[in-house]
C-alpha cells in the first residue's frame, strides 16, 4: 500500500482534532481532540519512518505518546477540579482571569 | 623674615577658628582674644615693614612657598605668598585699621549676646583679605576674595533676626557673586592663553599676547572689581550692607572690601598696561560711579548711607586713577589709605553718635550734637576735612593728586576725567557739609524712639573714642607724610611704575580750581542747611533729589530689567517644560496605555479563541516557510 495515504489519514484526523478543538465547549471533548491531534502527528511520524526508511520517526512517536501519557494526567486532573468547583465542564466557564 | 608672611594670615584665622568653635565658655573673654589677634597680626606686620624699609628698592619683595596647593600635572597651584611694597600697604592698612575697629567693637557690641561670634567673623573677615593681598597667584587671590564676600555676608546679615539685614546680606552676597563670576572666567582666560595663574609668570607673559586677549582678562577682571569695590554697575550692594552693624560698615569702607577691587586692577597693572581699551573702560567705570555715589549721597537722610555713597564715590576716584595707568596707579593706593584713615573715622564717628541716640540713623532728627559729644565731634569733623579735601589734610594731598593726574591723561579724555573728578569734588564737600550741619549744628531735632524714650546724647566709652582719635590722627597727617618728599610714590614706584603724563595745565592751577569747587560745594551746603532750620520730615524735594532718595533708581532698573526678565525667562522655559518636554513623554506613555488596551482585549480567557490564534499562528508560519521554499 503507498504510505502517502497514510498521511492524507493522518491529516483528515488532525483536521477533526483541530475542528473539534475550536467548535467544542465541553473540556473532556476538548481534550480527547487534542489527543487525537497529538495521534494523527503520531501516524504521520510513523509513515514518514516507513518512506525514509529508518527508525528516528518511530523514536519521536514513542517521545509523542509519552509525554501525551503525562499531558493527559495533569489535565484530566485539572478538569476534574474544575468540574468540582464549578459543577461545569464548559471551558468558556473557566475565563474568570480576563480583565 | 619671609616665613612671619604666612603667621601674617594665620593669626587672625586661629583666632576666628577658636572664637568660632569656642562656644559659650569664651563668651567672657572672647573680643580680647579676637583684638589680640588682630593685633599681633598688625605687630607682625610692623616687623616686615620695618625689615623690608631695610633694604634696597629692589631687593624688597619677599616670597614664601608653603606647598603645593593643587598638585595636578599641568596645573599647579601654590599656596605661596608675595609680600612687596604694594600689599605691605595693604597688609598694614588691613591690620592696622581692623585692629582699631576691633577695640571699637569691644565698646559698641557690648550688650550684645553673640558679641563672641561677631569678633570670630570680624577675624575671618581681615584674615581673609589678608590672604586676598598676599597671595602671589590669581587662583589664591581667588580664594581670599571669596573669603572676603563670605565675611562680609556673615557680618552684614548678623544680625538676622531683622529681616532687612537678612536680604541685605543675601543682596551683597549675590550681587558680589556676579563680579566673583569674572575673576573666575579671568583666571581661567589666564591658564589657556599663559598656562599659569601665578603674578610673575603671567605679568611676564603679556608682551606676548594678543591685545584682544588682553583686553577680555583686563574686563573680566574689572567685572570683578566692580563687584567687590561695588562700582556702576554693580553697586547696589552697597546701601543695604548698611544693616550691619556700624564697625562693620567701617571695616568693610575702609580696610577691607571694597579696597579689593583697587587692589586687583593696581596688581593687575601690566595686564591694563598693555590693554589701553580695558584701561578707558575702567576710567569710564570710576568717573560714572564717582558721579553716581556722590549724588546719592546728597539726598540720603540716613547718615550711614551719606557715608555709603561717598565711600562709592571715592572709590570710584581710586579705580579711574587706576584706569589711568602709570600716572594713577600709586595716587590710586595713596588715597585709598588715606580714604581708609578717614572713612573708618568717620563711620565709627557715625556709630558713636547712632550709640548715644539710641540707634537713631535719620540726620534730620540729629542736630546740636557737637556740645554733648565733643570727642566724637571733632574726630568726625577731621574726618570731615580730612574727606573734603582741606588744605593740609590728607585727603587733600590724595584727591589733588588723582585731579591732576585725571588732567595729565592728555587730549580730550584728560579734560573730560578731569572734569568729573573736579564736579565729584565739588559735590564731595556739599553732601559731606550737609552731613556735618545737619548732624552737629543747628538746633536739636531729637525725637523720642519708637518705645517712647527721650534721646540722652552721651559721649562713647573710651574703647570707641581711642580708636576714633587715632583714625583722626592719621586722617590729618597720613597725606601730609606720605607726600613730604613724595614719600609714597619713592616706596611704591618700583612695583607699579610711575609716569608724569602730560599735564595741560600746572598743579597750581589745578589744586586752585580744587579750593573753588571745595568752596562752592561748602558753601552751597551752608546755604541750604546752616542758615535755614531743617525740617524734620523730609521735604519732597526736586526730581533729581526723588531719584537720589531711591539710589538713582538702581534697584527699580535690577528689579525690571534682571527680576522681571528673570521670571519671564523661567515662565518661558517652565512653559516649554510643561508643554513640550512633559507632553512628549506624556505623550508616549499614553499611546503606549492606549495601544496596550486595546491589545488587552485580545486576552478575553476563552480558551478557544487561544487556540484559534496559536493555530492561525501556525498556519501563518507555515505559509510563510512553504513560500520561502518556492522563492
Amino acid at each position: 500500500m503507498n504510505p502517502v495515504n497514510y498521511l492524507y489519514l493522518a491529516a483528515l484526523l488532525f483536521t477533526i482534532g483541530a475542528t473539534g478543538v475550536l467548535i467544542r465547549k465541553n473540556a473532556i471533548v476538548l481534550f480527547m481532540c487534542v489527543e487525537l491531534m497529538l495521534n494523527a502527528c503520531n501516524l504521520a511520524f510513523v509513515a514518514f519512518s516507513r518512506m525514509h526508511g529508518n527508525l528516528d520517526g518511530q523514536i519521536i512517536a514513542f517521545f509523542t505518546m509519552v509525554v501525551a501519557a503525562a499531558e493527559v494526567v495533569v489535565g484530566l486532573a485539572i478538569i476534574v477540579s474544575l468540574f468540582r468547583t464549578r459543577h461545569s465542564a464548559s471551558v468558556d466557564d473557566a475565563s474568570l482571569m480576563k480583565l | 623674615m619671609e616665613n612671619l608672611i604666612a603667621l601674617l594670615i594665620a593669626a587672625p584665622l586661629f583666632g576666628a577658628v577658636v572664637l568660632l568653635c569656642g562656644g559659650r565658655r569664651l563668651d567672657k573673654t572672647g573680643h580680647w582674644i579676637g583684638t589680640l589677634l588682630a593685633a599681633v597680626s598688625f605687630g607682625i606686620g610692623v616687623v616686615l615693614f620695618a625689615d623690608m624699609l631695610g633694604r634696597s628698592a629692589d631687593e624688597r619683595t619677599l616670597t614664601q612657598n608653603l606647598y603645593t596647593w593643587i598638585p595636578v600635572e599641568g596645573f599647579q597651584a601654590d599656596m605661596a605668598f608675595q609680600l612687596d611694597q604694594l600689599s605691605m600697604t595693604f597688609v598694614l592698612l588691613i591690620s592696622g585699621v581692623g585692629t582699631l575697629i576691633h577695640v571699637y567693637s569691644i565698646g559698641y557690641m557690648e550688650h550684645d549676646e553673640r558679641r563672641r561670634r561677631f569678633f570670630g567673623y570680624l577675624n575671618l573677615f581681615v584674615a581673609a583679605m589678608l590672604l586676598l593681598v598676599l597671595a602671589d597667584n590669581y587662583l589664591l587671590l581667588y580664594f581670599g576674595w571669596e573669603g572676603v564676600g563670605l565675611a562680609s555676608y556673615l557680618l552684614i546679615g548678623f544680625w538676622q533676626h531683622k529681616p532687612s539685614a537678612a536680604t541685605a546680606a543675601k543682596k551683597a552676597f549675590l550681587v558680589n557673586r556676579v563680579g566673583d563670576m569674572g575673576l573666575s572666567i579671568a583666571i581661567m582666560l589666564m591658564f589657556t592663553t599663559f598656562g599659569t595663574f601665578a603674578f610673575t609668570p603671567v605679568f611676564g607673559a603679556v608682551g606676548e599676547t594678543s591685545e584682544g586677549m588682553l583686553t577680555a582678562i583686563g574686563l573680566m577682571l574689572l567685572l570683578a572689581a566692580c563687584g567687590k569695590s561695588a562700582q556702576v554697575p554693580l553697586q547696589s550692594w552697597l546701601g543695604d550692607a548698611m544693616e550691619g552693624p556700624t564697625p562693620v560698615s567701617a571695616l568693610i569702607h575702609a580696610a577691607t572690601m571694597v579696597t579689593a577691587g583697587v587692589y586687583l586692577i593696581v596688581r593687575s597693572a601690566a595686564v591694563f598696561n598693555a590693554a589701553p581699551d580695558a584701561q578707558l573702560v575702567v576710567t569710564v567705570v570710576g568717573a560714572v560711579t564717582l558721579l553716581f555715589g556722590a549724588i546719592v549721597g546728597c539726598a540720603k537722610d540716613d547718615i550711614k548711607k551719606a557715608l555709603a555713597g561717598s565711600t562709592m564715590s571715592q572709590i570710584g576716584y581710586m579705580i579711574l586713577a587706576a584706569g589711568l595707568g602709570p600716572i594713577g596707579y600709586v595716587f590710586a593706593i595713596m588715597h585709598l589709605v588715606t580714604h581708609g584713615f578717614f572713612k573708618a573715622g568717620l563711620f565709627l564717628g557715625a556709630g558713636s553718635v547712632m550709640h548715644g541716640m539710641n540707634d537713631e540713623v535719620d540726620m534730620r532728627k540729629y542736630g546740636a550734637l557737637r556740645t554733648y559729644m565733643p570727642v566724637t565731634f571733632v574726630t568726625f569733623g577731621l574726618g570731615y576735612l580730612a574727606i573734603i579735601g582741606f588744605p593740609g589734610l590728607s585727603g587733600f594731598f590724595s584727591k589733588d593728586m588723582i585731579i591732576e593726574a585725571a588732567f595729565a591723561k592728555g587730549g580730550t579724555e584728560g579734560w573730560i576725567l578731569g572734569g568729573v573728578t573736579l564736579l565729584g569734588a565739588g559735590i564731595t564737600a556739599f553732601y559731606m557739609t550737609r552731613v556735618m550741619l545737619l548732624t552737629f549744628f543747628g538746633e536739636k531735632r531729637w525725637q523720642p524712639d519708637a518705645d517712647g524714650h527721650e534721646p540722652h546724647p552721651h559721649e562713647s566709652p573710651k574703647s570707641m573714642t581711642i580708636p576714633m582719635v587715632i583714625l583722626a590722627f592719621g586722617s590729618v597727617f597720613a597725606g601730609a607724610f606720605f607726600e613730604i618728599g613724595e614719600r609714597f610714590l619713592k616706596w611704591l614706584e618700583p612695583v607699579t611704575g610711575y609716569s608724569h603724563g602730560n599735564p595741560p595745565v600746572s598743579a597750581m592751577t589745578v589744586t586752585a580750581a580744587t579750593m573753588v569747587m571745595l568752596l562752592v560745594g561748602v558753601g552751597i551746603a551752608w546755604a541750604m542747611y546752616g542758615r535755614r532750620p531743617v525740617p524734620v520730615v523730609a521735604p519732597r524735594g526736586s526730581l533729581l533729589t526723588r531719584a537720589a532718595r531711591r539710589d538713582l533708581y538702581q534697584d527699580d532698573f535690577n528689579h525690571v530689567v534682571l527680576v522681571r526678565g528673570g521670571e519671564h525667562l523661567t515662565r518661558s522655559l517652565v512653559y516649554v517644560d510643561h508643554s513640550l518636554v512633559d507632553g512628549v513623554v506624556n505623550g508616549t506613555a499614553a499611546s503606549v496605555g492606549g495601544l496596550s488596551g486595546r491589545l488587552r482585549k485580545l486576552q478575553n480567557g476563552y480558551a478557544r479563541s487561544y487556540a484559534v490564534s496559536m493555530f492561525g499562528g501556525t498556519a501563518i508560519l507555515i505559509a510563510a516557510t512553504l513560500l520561502m521554499r518556492a522563492v
